[in-house]
């Protein structure tokens, strides 16, 4: 792996939520034109960090860096700019119901730039074309398939040609032929396009697939971070449990942190 | 329930009344922003949108809103007719009706029918949109979704609802009419005059004046309680409800308040 510079740098994240800490000092580099899947169970607060990365929540402390720019402090109009440099592709698409495909994708071109209708025409076939979607233009996102609302809801993100694109879950309910499909995507914005890509998944099987970089979470923590080989031979038990998707090992099943005796004799 | 658990009960019920009266104030000044400050920022308003909310909420609601305000024309007529025949004053229920419909019959019903039809309405889908990810998504695209979802509703609240208040006052006043001359036997010429003398341009005013601020209640309230959907369908289902009976209950409060004021100081 080559080494190359840091767009996103995440500086001892912490976050609680009504007391309960979600993110536990989190810290992490994101290295421009690769593809970084950030892994973990259910709950270990990847969401959350996601959630920070684009702005939507703020950090209780901690900073974040997207090209030397602190985005936990930004104003109104700053958090605007930011955010037109980014795409993002929502777990279940989250297309506009109302509008159609073509729609969709013109939202954010005619929202931020005083192009042609005509070039916008042009702009949309191109990027439905990059999803293999060009016939769909007129249909609407409820009468497109699971993985055909996420494919457009691709070409829907990168329709300004964002420098990152966070990708939330993007192959989970999925078959996985789709899957792939999705995989083969993300791969090619990210080497042909020379995009970031920032992918939060807990679909093993494709983050060994697509990513440079790995970062596994666990209770608002990193636990590990590293090129796939290294994740694939880290010795932390946690790790190996988590890629081998054993039932038994340190992640605990149960989530109560109540003993189980004491729970059954206390109730009247 | 102890003493010590009510006590505390309460108090955090009011503590969460407080909040979301907080909360939607600054919902309301955030919208008022979008509408007012942003377009002179080079956000220009979306006049679209809002056609498309005028259709939905004024031109659609037609239908219900004379329905409902032909029939309490009628109401309003046989029921003062049944009092004013003891004093042989029977063609003063003409003027009596109208005055009533234009001063509040018409802009508390018609803000009542489009309550449960356009907060619901406003709700249901905004909140479906809030669960399905659809206005964090809009917020990363750097779309306010104040300004692109709350905004062109307002506007057409607030146009619509005055619309058809005057609406309402019409076809409540012609339901009076189409009774009042028929069963209650007033003459034709004479229900006319006493409708024209007995309504004032005051009374169709302060009517609409509070139909102004009904339309701004039910589609703050409408808009607001879809911002903060909990959970999934269920969640909708149950901010539909609340919205609903908010608006309600908000827009009887402000009528009590807005014809105190009028009758004392007008």
């Amino acid at each position: 792996m080559t080494e190359s510079e840091p767009i996103i740098q995440v500086r001892n994240l912490i976050k609680s939520f009504d007391g309960r800490i979600v993110l536990d000092g989190i810290n992490l580099t994101v290295e421009k034109g690769k593809v970084t899947a950030i892994m973990g169970g259910s709950g270990c607060g990847k969401s959350t960090l996601l959630r920070h990365l684009i702005g939507v929540i703020r950090p209780d402390s901690g900073e974040i860096f997207v090209r030397g720019k602190d985005i936990t402090k930004l104003d109104e109009t700053g958090m605007e700019d930011y955010r037109k440099h980014f795409g993002m592709l929502f777990q279940m698409g989250a297309l506009l119901n109302s509008l159609s495909v073509h729609d969709n994708i013109a939202l954010p071109l005619r929202e931020h730039t005083k192009l042609d209708e005509k070039i916008i025409g042009m702009m949309i076939k191109m990027k439905l074309e990059l999803v293999g979607l060009r016939d769909f233009e007129h249909l609407k996102p409820s009468q497109l398939s699971g993985g055909m609302q996420k494919r457009v809801a691709l070409a829907r993100a990168i329709a300004l040609d964002p420098e990152i694109v966070f990708y939330d879950e993007p192959t989970s309910g999925l078959d996985p032929v789709v899957s792939g499909v999705i995989d083969e995507l993300i791969m090619n914005l990210s080497r042909g396009m020379n995009i970031t890509s920032v992918v939060v998944t807990h679909d093993t099987r494709s983050a060994f697939k697509i990513a440079h970089k790995m970062v596994v979470l666990f209770r608002g923590k990193v636990v590990a971070e590293g090129t796939p080989e290294e994740i694939q031979n880290s010795s932390d038990p946690l790790v190996q449990q988590f890629i081998a998707g054993s039932p038994d090992g340190p992640i605990p099943l149960r989530q109560s942190s109540r003993d189980y005796l004491e729970d059954l004799l206390d109730m009247e | 329930m102890s003493e010590k658990a009510v006590q505390k009960r309460s108090t955090a019920m009011v503590i969460v009344f407080l909040q979301h009266l907080t909360s939607i104030a600054f919902f309301f000044r955030e919208t008022l922003r979008w509408m007012v400050v942003k377009p002179f920022q080079g956000k220009p308003l979306r006049f679209k949108a809002a056609i498309i909310q005028m259709d939905e909420v004024g031109v659609k609601s037609i239908p219900i809103v004379s329905l409902a305000s032909f029939v309490i024309g009628i109401i309003l007529v046989l029921q003062t007719a049944y009092q004013l025949q003891k004093f042989g004053a029977v063609d003063y229920a003409a003027s009596l009706a109208s005055v009533a419909l234009a001063r509040e019959m018409a802009p508390l019903l018609t803000a009542i029918v489009l309550a449960g039809r356009v907060s619901a309405a406003f709700t249901a889908e905004l909140g479906t949109m809030l669960v399905t990810e659809e206005i964090t998504a809009l917020e990363v695209m750097a779309i306010s979704p104040i300004a692109y979802l709350v905004v062109p509703r307002f506007i057409a609240m607030l146009l619509m609802l005055p619309c058809l208040t005057v609406l309402a006052d019409v076809v409540g006043i012609i339901g009076g009419y189409a009774v009042g001359t028929t069963a209650v036997g007033i003459r034709s010429s004479l229900y006319i005059e006493r409708t024209i003398d007995g309504l004032m341009m005051k009374d169709i005013l302060t009517g609409l004046t509070k139909s102004f601020v009904f339309a701004g209640i039910i589609a703050m309230v409408g808009c607001y309680m879809a911002f903060v959907v909990k959970g999934g369908a269920e969640g909708v289902g149950k901010a539909t409800m609340i919205s609903v009976v908010t608006s309600l209950i908000s827009i009887i409060i402000a009528d009590c308040f807005f014809t105190t004021i009028f009758y004392l100081f007008l």
